[in-house]
């Protein structure tokens, strides 16, 4: 188990996400759980989707497809299912078939040998899969923990730009509790790791700094 | 009896779009009817005409002329499509059948003249035939040539046949106006040049006239002196494609009708297929034993293969309800058309298959075949205000419509867009600090500043900052449709974000920022 796990591939990803990831990328094969933020799931689906993948969502009917164009997911290579009901298990595992990146909301519990068995599917096919809810056995779990909105104040003002939180937990050599500040979005739509403050900084730990001029070839261009 | 080569029957139904129309929308022909394009009059109805509506005339001046007038856009597909019975009846009485143009056919007149047993016999049988296909008022022109023919047939009266013995051709022509061989702007020049008629223009040395108009202008000149070189060029008929089924006893379950026509399905592809085509666009109607008729046109990304018609005549019927479940009526009658078909050289695949596209489509159509046609959609970016208006979801297969969120739309969003965006707008409760609805009065004002917000019927939480109303008024002369509503953004303790509106009924989350 370990090994394929260590020995499957990297997909491209979003450079801000490199230090919120374990491992840095999302890997093909593994299942992310992510929670409480469809706007960090954009994140997740965008740096695929701008290498060229296709990208499905399904069971999600309010996905902001307005939002999912401005930050960065190709909308000709998007597929939604908003409403998969019941048989949402067979559709995550028919898509998971032929498209790289599968965001899915469970409509309902599903067991752990259902799950292992989606699993042994994905990882046979390369599939990264994004929940947005519960998965037993999944490879890690991101969550925003807190989220703080800049540019609206009392009465005055509109949502220009935030800064969350975002806690990632995993398995294997991610078992340790990871916390990272990102800008999700930032002022100009971008996705960014924000600037730690003092204080912050000490309190958790921060992976190695991100490539620079990779964000701002991805922002001018 | 010997005739002519050049001897030609023209039949020409008048106003035939305004009569396709009619057919189709179920309007009456005797009313002012005109058909615009491009905001000028194309076609006209008779009693349209006798107000003074002519085609070429401005929209505004006709609706001036006949203040009645009923206005439609004129649809050059409709006109044919209507037009396909008649052309067909006609072939069944006489083969070699030229289609000028919907409403005009030609055909050559020594077959049908002595089939019938004269020129007039052939005519009459002929407006018998078209008759009996509920097109009345057709007329004949019989002439030498198609040109001279349909100007017979455009110059009868009260009689419905118009015969211009042989070799009276050019001398009928003659007095006709010179605009009705060349473009209008040489015929302005003619008529600055003195030469007015098709006799005058024809007395021109033909040397000369292809001098100064060149091989149309010669064209033109043969024609106007009646020396037509053109001949009937008769079509060869489609190949028939559509497959029709019929049931009997009719059959009730979706899945009896699917499986009964697995093997029409199959043949209505390989006939295709024989002749080298692919279909990307078909129609499928269904009649039903208590009469009522269901008509709708699906189109493929790539081709249609026997299962995939199968899977559209499911999606058709399913409306609603799963395979398994009966249908409200019976089906009697299924019938399949082509409306698109491609040669295969176009969709030929590669020699190590199609790549990694035709994976998706394969994987995707197989999502559909479960859920259903409009359960896996693509989408687009639309215009309005409204974020609901501005999602375009379209089922995979179908095309997407044309773009509108180019334009500026005032009022909209600024750049950053929620994430979640409801289709249905959850209720929720803005409070203010006494614990009472924050309301919007007429002219925008808020009656208090917002402290308190809570979901459905959740435990309020304090609001920690708001900006609002920002007001979108969309169709204010409608009163229908009229719609006018303030945005509110707020955020709320666990620091998420949201976009409120409020309306006449009261508040609603519109969208998360999450």
């Amino acid at each position: 188990m370990q090994a394929t796990r260590l020995d499957s591939k990297a997909v491209p990803t979003h450079p801000a996400l490199t230090q919120v990831l374990p491992g840095g990328t999302l890997r093909e094969g593994t299942v992310v759980q992510v929670e409480g933020s469809t706007t960090l799931l954009m994140a997740l689906l965008a740096g695929p989707s701008a290498s060229g993948r296709w990208v499905a969502v399904a069971g999600m009917p309010e996905f902001g497809v307005e939002a999912a164009a401005r930050f960065g997911i190709d909308l000709d290579r998007l597929v939604l299912v908003p409403d998969p009901g019941r048989q949402w298990l067979t559709v995550v595992a028919a898509l998971a078939d032929v498209i790289p990146v599968v965001a899915v909301r469970p409509a309902g519990r599903i067991s752990p040998a259902e799950s292992s068995r989606v699993q042994a599917r994905l990882r046979q096919r390369g599939t990264t899969l994004l929940v947005a809810g519960e998965w037993p056995g999944s490879d890690a779990r991101l969550g925003v923990e807190t989220s703080e909105w800049q540019g609206l104040e009392r009465g005055h003002g509109h949502l220009a730009e935030r800064e969350v939180v975002v806690s990632v937990a995993g398995r294997g050599e991610f078992v340790r509790r990871t916390r990272s500040r990102l800008r999700l979005p930032g002022r100009h739509l971008e996705f960014a790791p924000a600037a730690p403050t003092p204080g912050f900084a000490e309190s958790i730990r921060l992976a190695e700094p991100i490539h620079l001029d990779d964000i701002e070839r991805r922002a001018t261009g | 009896m010997t005739t002519d080569l050049g001897r030609t029957i023209v039949l020409w139904c008048p106003d035939w779009p305004v009569f396709a129309v009619c057919r189709e929308t179920g309007l009456d022909p005797t009313a002012p009817i005109a058909l615009t394009e491009a905001g000028l009059v194309f076609a006209c109805s008779a009693a349209a005409r006798r107000d003074g509506v002519a085609r070429g005339l401005k929209l505004r001046e006709a609706q001036y002329r006949s203040p009645a007038l009923t206005v439609l856009e004129y649809d050059a597909d409709l006109d044919a499509r209507v037009f396909e019975p008649v052309v067909r009846a006609v072939e069944a009485a006489v083969p070699g059948v030229q289609l000028v143009r919907p409403g005009t056919l030609a055909m050559r007149a020594r077959g049908p003249a002595r089939y019938y047993g004269g020129e007039d016999a052939a005519a009459s049988a002929l407006l018998a035939t078209v008759a009996e296909h509920g097109v009345p008022g057709a007329r004949i022109g019989i002439a030498d040539g198609p040109f001279a023919a349909e100007q017979a047939a455009r110059a009868t009266g009260e009689a419905p046949i118009g015969v211009v013995p042989p070799g009276a051709s050019a001398a009928f022509i003659a007095p006709l106006p010179v605009a009705l061989v060349v473009d209008p702007r040489t015929a302005i020049l003619l008529n600055r040049l003195g030469v007015r008629t098709l006799g005058e223009f024809a007395a021109l040395p033909a040397a000369d006239v292809r001098r100064r108009f060149g091989a149309a202008g010669a064209f033109a000149h043969d024609r106007a002196a009646g020396r037509e070189q053109a001949r009937v060029i008769a079509r060869t008929p489609p190949p028939e494609f559509e497959a029709e089924q019929h049931f009997e006893p009719p059959l009730d379950r979706i899945d009896q009708l699917a499986f009964a026509f697995r093997v029409g399905a199959e043949e209505f592809i390989d006939r295709m297929r024989a002749v080298r085509l692919v279909c990307t666009g078909l129609r499928i109607e269904l009649d039903d034993e208590r009469g009522g008729h269901s008509s709708r046109s699906w189109l493929h990304p790539r081709w249609f293969t026997p299962a995939d018609v199968i899977d559209r005549i499911r999606w058709q019927l399913q409306g609603a309800g799963s395979a398994d479940t009966g249908l409200a009526s019976p089906i009697v009658r299924l019938r399949v058309i082509p409306e698109r078909v491609d040669s295969t050289g176009n969709h030929e695949e590669g020699l190590w298959g199609g790549g990694p596209d035709e994976r998706v489509h394969h994987g995707l159509t197989r999502v559909q075949s479960m859920l259903g046609h409009e359960a896996v959609v693509t989408a687009a970016i639309g215009g309005g205000r409204m974020l609901a208006d501005r999602q375009v979801l379209v089922p995979w297969g179908d095309r997407p419509p044309e773009r509108t969120s180019d334009a500026p739309w005032p009022g909209s969003l600024p750049a950053l867009a929620p994430a979640s965006v409801f289709r249905e707008r959850l209720p929720i409760a803005l409070l203010d600090e006494r614990g009472a609805v924050v309301a919007v009065d007429d002219r925008g004002a808020i009656s208090a500043s917002p402290e308190r917000f809570a979901v459905g019927g959740g435990e309020a939480a304090p609001v920690r900052a708001w900006a609002g109303p920002w007001p979108v008024v969309e169709r204010w002369w409608d009163a229908e449709q009229a719609k006018r509503v303030h945005r509110f953004q707020i955020v709320d303790d666990d620091g998420c974000a949201w976009l409120l509106v409020r309306d006449l009924e009261g508040w609603w989350a519109e969208a998360r920022y999450d």
